[in-house]
């Protein structure tokens, strides 16, 4: 049976002069699978992606990546993960292909080995004519997908993404998909947060909605979608999205 | 992480300070060698030429180890203090390193030899334009590279407290303005605590970086205020008490970690 790619279990975090942001988050995503973790502004989402990757610590509950456990062997954990973040965080006076060498380097990789596999992952990304280009110079998609070569630089097993797609037109947005695709065929496991819900409804294998720091759905995207109720659509009469949205609609509204 | 690719970390962190130095040499390099011009000139030469000999010595000469040791203090200090403090707050790319699995150690040991390139980088600077105002002879050179590297490195270690703990500009602006310069210049850069009535001789003594500047003096004339060996315990006792704080930093996650 393969490993899971992320156990979380029963995970909690209060933050020092804030709320309760997670409540005892379960969660699994499988090695190998396109996982959607939805949720509202301030659910508690990017604070989960944050414990996992190193840069919120918990209050309690357990992480472990591919069988690992992060308080227990956090440089093996990180060296797993690749995160694309959802704010745009590198330098901005660096070039892109000094952007990845150096992210290379804080892996082990050397510059030798590092050189070629950016050039590689920037034109396969679509930047092959911006290796020298001066970061802020660069168009709001593709410092994006600046932030995607980056966090695949040392060829992780689990790519995290923070809202990828944020910002980006549609056409590009598609494209991107496309990409994202291709890496899961090629055995990486996705985290994806997003609050486009066609593209999770598009993607994602295996969805979890997250409201105030609780999981509120949690299952395949067939068994999510299941949860629909035509009976309760918008119809004709107003706007209709898709139905994975209006399931998010229902269980993230009910506030109690 | 393997030590081979701890080291491969270590100088891709070292590497991009130094990359950063370069590349912006007219906020990093020159602003020191410019003042430097200015002290040589007026209190080297305009004031010197009256001072006549302080200490046994040309003037200029006396001055020469502590401008040079003014510039190493501030932009050891200022170098790693801002670049920590722009990558936690600005670009935030921090994350880069902090989603890695680099060591805390290796992080801070990058931010610190950039920091030290930078202070012994304008030290040298400073020393060589200080040649066309004076010829300055070095008595005890090993003693003068030691403390030129040691004192790089005990406000590298310094200014990344700073970094780590500053919430705006005004964070790492205060220390360098309100403490570090008063310290510096009342360190003895432009006098001999000698010249000074005894009360404030007395209180000379609690300033560490009056025997950071005396025992670099001590390096270059051969003499200095107090004891060389002095100087070098201060300097080390310095560095001691600043890698424990940042050593706690290392434990607690650099205070950037939520």
């Amino acid at each position: 049976m393969a490993q899971d790619a992320l156990l979380i279990t029963d995970l909690k975090k209060k933050y020092a002069d804030g709320p309760e942001a997670l409540k005892g988050v379960s969660l699994t995503v499988p090695a190998g699978d396109f996982f959607a973790l939805l949720g509202p502004n301030g659910a508690g989402k990017t604070t989960i992606i944050g414990i996992v990757t190193g840069l919120v610590t918990k209050t309690s509950g357990t992480v472990s990546v591919f069988g690992i456990d992060t308080d227990e062997e956090p440089e093996r954990t990180r060296s797993m993960i690749g995160l694309c973040g959802q704010e745009i965080n590198f330098d901005p006076f660096m070039k892109p292909r000094d952007i990845l060498v150096n992210q290379a380097g804080y892996y082990g990789i050397q510059r030798r080995i590092a050189i070629p596999r950016a050039e590689k992952l920037l034109n396969d990304l679509g930047l092959g004519d911006k290796f020298d280009q001066i970061g802020f110079k660069l168009s709001g998609g593709m410092k994006r997908r600046l932030m995607i070569a980056r966090a695949l630089i040392h060829e992780p097993k689990f790519l995290v993404l923070d809202e990828p797609t944020a910002g980006v037109d549609v056409e590009l947005r598609r494209s991107m998909w496309e990409y994202l695709t291709t890496l899961t065929k090629g055995g990486i496991t996705i985290l994806l947060t997003t609050h486009y819900l066609e593209e999770a409804e598009r993607l994602a294998k295996h969805v979890a909605i997250i409201n105030k720091g609780e999981i509120v759905a949690n299952g395949t995207m067939e068994e999510i979608l299941a949860l629909h109720d035509p009976s309760t659509s918008l119809g004709a009469g107003g706007y209709s999205g898709g139905k994975l949205e209006e399931i998010f609609i229902k269980l993230t509204s009910n506030n109690s | 992480m393997s030590f081979d690719k701890q080291l491969v970390a270590l100088y891709t962190i070292l590497r991009k300070g130094v990359v950063r130095i370069l590349r912006i040499w007219p906020q990093t390099l020159l602003p020191s060698i410019v003042t430097s011009v200015l002290y040589f000139a007026v209190f080297g030469n305009i004031l010197g030429s009256r001072i006549g000999n302080f200490n046994g010595v040309p003037y200029i000469l006396f001055v020469v180890p502590g401008l040079v040791m003014l510039a190493v203090i501030t932009n050891a200090y200022m170098d790693v203090a801002t670049t920590f403090f722009v990558s936690k707050f600005f670009s935030r790319n921090i994350d880069e390193i902090l989603v890695s699995p680099t060591p805390s150690l290796i992080i801070i040991s990058g931010y610190i030899l950039s920091g030290v390139v930078r202070g012994t980088a304008v030290g040298i600077l400073v020393l060589l334009v200080s040649l066309f105002f004076a010829l300055p002879s070095i008595a005890h050179p090993l003693v003068a590279i030691l403390f030129l590297i040691l004192s790089s490195l005990v406000f590298a270690l310094a200014g990344l407290i700073n970094g780590i703990y500053a919430k705006n500009f005004d964070g790492i602006s205060i220390v360098p303005t309100f403490v570090l310069t008063p310290f510096v210049y009342l360190g003895g850069v432009f006098y001999s605590i000698k010249s000074l009535p005894p009360s404030w001789q007395t209180v000379s003594l609690f300033n560490p970086i009056f025997y950071i500047i005396n025992g670099f003096r001590y390096g270059f004339l051969g003499t200095s205020d107090v004891s060389p060996l002095t100087c070098v315990a201060v300097l080390l006792g310095l560095m001691l008490v600043l890698l424990g704080a940042n050593w706690y930093f290392i434990r607690t996650g650099l205070g950037l970690r939520q």
